[in-house]
Order: structure tokens, then sequence, then C-alpha cells
């Protein structure tokens, strides 16, 4: 198994593995205590037209994915806030709107779109060194935030309404929620893809979530058992040719369906014992 | 501050959308006030104490709080919510709610100090629930869980606590533990209560406002009490503790 680690692309993959675990560990810990799945989706989706744009000018499609998802998930809190058009309604429009602008500005590009498809649905074992370097600077960005504003951002996940009484800008850490969001989104997009970033936003924190009721932990199971079951993904994606996106989902679904079974389990043998 | 007047809210009109809330609504608050906002429920008494913490903003009328916008008297102002609103499924422990009181007394990004968890502990003592400090909030039962916000309100220090349906749901034997802890409070703190249930307006009460969209009345309890069952317009059996009361309250708007 070792062996395999003398290929530079499997390094890079294993690299990439520890970095998304780490942001998604972080941020979808926030993503699923705050209940802003959906509009984590948004985002993500809106940062389709980013990569679109990408192609268009004919540069790495991650660099110009980064403002688009930022712009969007800025566009998503304001609106939502300051206008009558429900959050819902807001995060629907953008979420197709960004794939709208993507799809366009891949059709306005000459020629063949080469790895589109890992964009959709990820590709781990493709994944440059150059595109590590920017998922290494996201990464800290992410920790170094958290960790400063880590009170702050617990208050307002939890109470948002007197958060704001305290006198704390909740609308302000909002916006800086949604935009580290939107950041690991970025962190997340080379390894699952748009379409299946949901999944790492949500399940280790689901998983983690039936083993500890304190935040901090809920952060580092998370970021472990994310981390646990990526590599455990991209070694059979791997060994068995499988597309590695739908893998690393699927194997992590799989965990959460048998955490779930233990979880179970141990509640009743608490109750007979 | 005028008189000693800390809230003075001013021919307040408020809707949602088209649904009138409020309508012409003057209330006052003095230093040392005890004030209960009684109205059946949507009548508009969260929205009044809403407005109080300027969360939302009148449609028409003025609003001071200590003799400033309400944005800026906030800090002042210890809030208890009504409670169902809240995730109590929330990874968050008792400590950790109470401490949110002490959140905008440090800047951003600074650790709570050991004063505050001191002054946190205290507050949770006040209530009675410092033995529970790192217990889930969701392992609680909802009259504790009240308990905690309660204790949370008076983390913040406050000169003037707002509370919103504060007996909901705590039992009979720790209401009049609770009234007793708001009057010795009231000595150096105004409070304004909202509540639907009239049999709260207790001894302990000495200002009530019967608030249903508009004002029915604002001033002392022993005067008010038939404006109630006006209000509610049916009889309204009520349960007054007959107790000396020198309060001559001042009316505002009948």
């Amino acid at each position: 198994m070792i062996e395999i680690l003398q290929y530079e692309f499997m390094r890079n993959a294993l690299l990439a593995a520890i970095l998304v675990s780490i942001a998604c560990g972080i941020v979808g810990t926030f993503v699923v205590v705050k209940k802003i799945v959906f509009i984590s989706g948004g985002i993500t989706h809106a940062a389709f037209g980013g990569i679109g744009l990408g192609y268009f000018l004919g540069i790495n499609p991650i660099l110009t994915a980064i403002p688009f998802s930022l712009l969007s998930a800025i566009g998503i809190g304001v609106i939502s806030k300051r206008t009558k058009i429900s959050e819902d309604s807001a995060i629907g429009i953008l979420w197709a709107v960004g794939m709208a602008i993507g799809i366009l500005f891949i059709g306005l590009t000459p020629g063949y779109a080469p790895d589109l498809f890992s964009y959709l649905f990820g590709s781990i074992l493709t994944v440059p060194f150059s595109d590590i370097i920017i998922m290494i600077v996201l990464d800290i960005i992410i920790i170094v935030t958290v960790l400063f504003l880590y009170k702050e951002f617990q208050a307002l996940s939890f109470d948002e309404e007197f958060s704001e009484i305290t006198g704390v800008p909740t609308r302000a850490l909002y916006l800086l929620l949604l935009c580290l969001v939107a950041l690991s989104i970025i962190v997340l997009i080379r390894v699952v893809g748009v379409i299946l970033v949901i999944a790492l936003f949500t399940i280790p924190t689901t998983i983690a979530r039936q083993f500890t009721n304190k935040l901090k932990k809920l952060i580092i199971y998370s970021i472990l058992s994310a981390t646990i079951l990526t590599v455990a993904g991209l070694w059979f994606s791997y060994f068995f040719d499988l597309p590695s996106g739908a893998v690393i989902v699927l194997v992590l679904a799989f965990a959460f369906f048998v955490s779930a079974l233990i979880k179970r389990l141990r509640t009743k043998t608490d109750a007979f014992s | 501050m005028k008189n000693g007047v800390i809230v003075d809210l001013q021919h307040i009109f408020f809707s949602y959308g088209d649904v009138p809330v409020l309508e012409d609504v003057s209330i006052k608050l003095k230093q040392n006030d005890f004030l209960s906002i009684i109205g059946p429920n949507g009548g508009g008494k969260t929205t009044i104490l809403k407005i109080i913490l300027g969360l939302i903003e009148p449609d028409k009328g003025s609003v001071f709080v200590f003799g400033n916008s309400p944005k800026a008297a906030r800090k002042f102002i210890g809030y208890l919510p009504q409670l169902f609103t809240f995730d109590y499924d929330f990874p968050v422990s008792i400590m950790d709610v109470v401490l949110m009181g002490r959140l905008g007394k440090r800047g951003l990004g600074r650790s709570y100090t050991k004063e505050d968890y001191q002054i946190c502990l205290e507050a949770l003592g006040e209530v009675g629930m410092e033995y529970l400090k790192d217990t889930q909030i969701g392992d609680l039962s909802g009259g504790q869980r009240q308990r905690v916000f309660i204790a949370r309100a008076l983390a913040t220090n406050p000169k003037l606590l707002l509370l919103d349906e504060p007996v909901a749901s705590v039992d009979t034997r720790w209401q009049q533990t609770f009234y007793e802890l708001l009057q010795e409070l009231n000595k150096e703190i105004a409070i304004i209560m909202v509540t639907h249930d009239i049999s709260v307006v207790s001894t302990y009460i000495d200002k009530i406002a019967c608030l249903n969209r508009r004002l029915y009345y604002h001033g002392s309890k022993k005067e008010g009490m038939h404006k109630i069952s006006e209000m509610y317009e049916y009889p309204v059996q009520l349960i007054t503790h007959d107790t000396p009361h020198s309060s001559s309250g001042e009316r505002t708007n009948d």
C-alpha cells in the first residue's frame, strides 16, 4: 500500500484529501449547526460560473472560481437580509444562474473543455501541485479566522438575535461565515466536484455529531472522520479504478449508515444495562 | 434621560406588511419600575420588546432608551427571548450559553476572562443552576432551560431587563423564587416583563400596560385591573394578592 506513494499524483491526492478534510471539518461543522446546508449548495453551484470563466479566459478555473463563489456568498447573504426575497428563493436563483453562466462561458470557449468532468464530479487523482498550494493557503485562512472568531461564530450559530443585542456585528460575521464556506468550496471542488461538495460539508459532521455534543470536539472529530473516509475513498477508487468523487461520497454515506447503527445499538444496550 | 425616564416610546406604529401590529402605542418606563405588559397572543407584546432592543424599527413614532437610540442603548439591556425558537440539539453547554451574555463586553476575537466566568457562575447561582454548568442545553427540561436563559440575561450586568414570557414553562414553586429574585434585582434595575398569562400579575409588579395592538391602559396595577377584562373582551378572573401598594401610576394613554 505504501509503494503507491512513490507516484507524485498519489502523494498529491493524499495531501489533497487531508487539506479537504480540514476545510470541510471546520466549515462543515458550522454549516451543519447553523443549518446553512442549502445556502452552501447554492454557493457551490454559483461557483461553477467562475470555473466557466476560467476556461473562457484560459486561466486556472480554480482561481477564477474564488471571486465567483465569494461574490455569490455575499450576494446570497445580502439579498436574503436586505430585500423581501426569501433566502430560499435567493439561493435557488443564484444556484441556477451560476451554473448557466458557467455553461455559457464553456460554450463560448473554442474547442473541447478538458477536465470539465473533474470540476463537476471531482478527480482527486489528478490534482496538480499548483492547486495544492491554493488549497493550503485557503485552509490557513479558514483555520486562522475560526481560531480568532470561534466564540463569535458559536454565538452567531446558536442565537443570532442575542449576539446582535450584545453588540456583536452579526451581519458582517454571517457574511464572513458564508465567505469561509465559499473558500472551502474552492478547496473541495477539485476533490469531489461542484455537484458532490455538499456531501463533504454534511456527512463527516453528522457522523461526528453522534459521538460528541461539544462544538470544539465536533470540529476535530469531523476533520478526523473526513480524513479517514476520503483517504479510504481514494484508495478504493485507485484500486478498483472507479470515479473518485463518487466513491468518496459513497464511502462517507456508508460510514454514516454504520455510525448511526452503532449509535443505536449503543443507546439500546445502555437502556438495558 | 429626563426625570429618570429610561424607556420612552412615543406614538409607535408598526405593521408586518399590511397587518397592523401596534397602533399609537406610548409607554414610559422610569428607573426602578417593574412594568408588566399584558395582552393576548398576537397583541404586539414581543414586537414592543424588539423595538426597545432596536431589532426592528417602528413605521412611525420615536423610541428613546436611556435617552439614546435603541441600538446605542442595547449594551445596558438584558434580554430573555421566547424559548421555542431555539434548536436544542445544538452542541453547546450551559456555561457556553451563559457566557454569550458576556460576548459584547469583550472585543472581537478576545477570549472570555476569569471575571466573565465568575460573573456567569454567579448568574447561574442566582437561578440555582450552577451545578449543571457543564450539561448540554439539550439535556435540560423546559423550566431549567428558561432559568439558563435568565442567567444569560443577568450575565450582561443589565440596567434594564426585558423578559418575554419568563415563567412560561417553569414550575410554580420556582416561580415564587423567581419573582423574589426579580424583586431583589428591581432595587437596582428596571424590569419589563411581557406575559399573556394575567395570573402572573402578582404582588411584585407595580405597573401594567395592557396591549392588544393599541394600548388599553398604562399605569399602576391597582387602577388598571378592570381594564384588562375590557381588553380581553370577556370577564377575567384575576389572582391578586392584596398588599398595600402606593404606586401612583401616570396615564400616558388611555
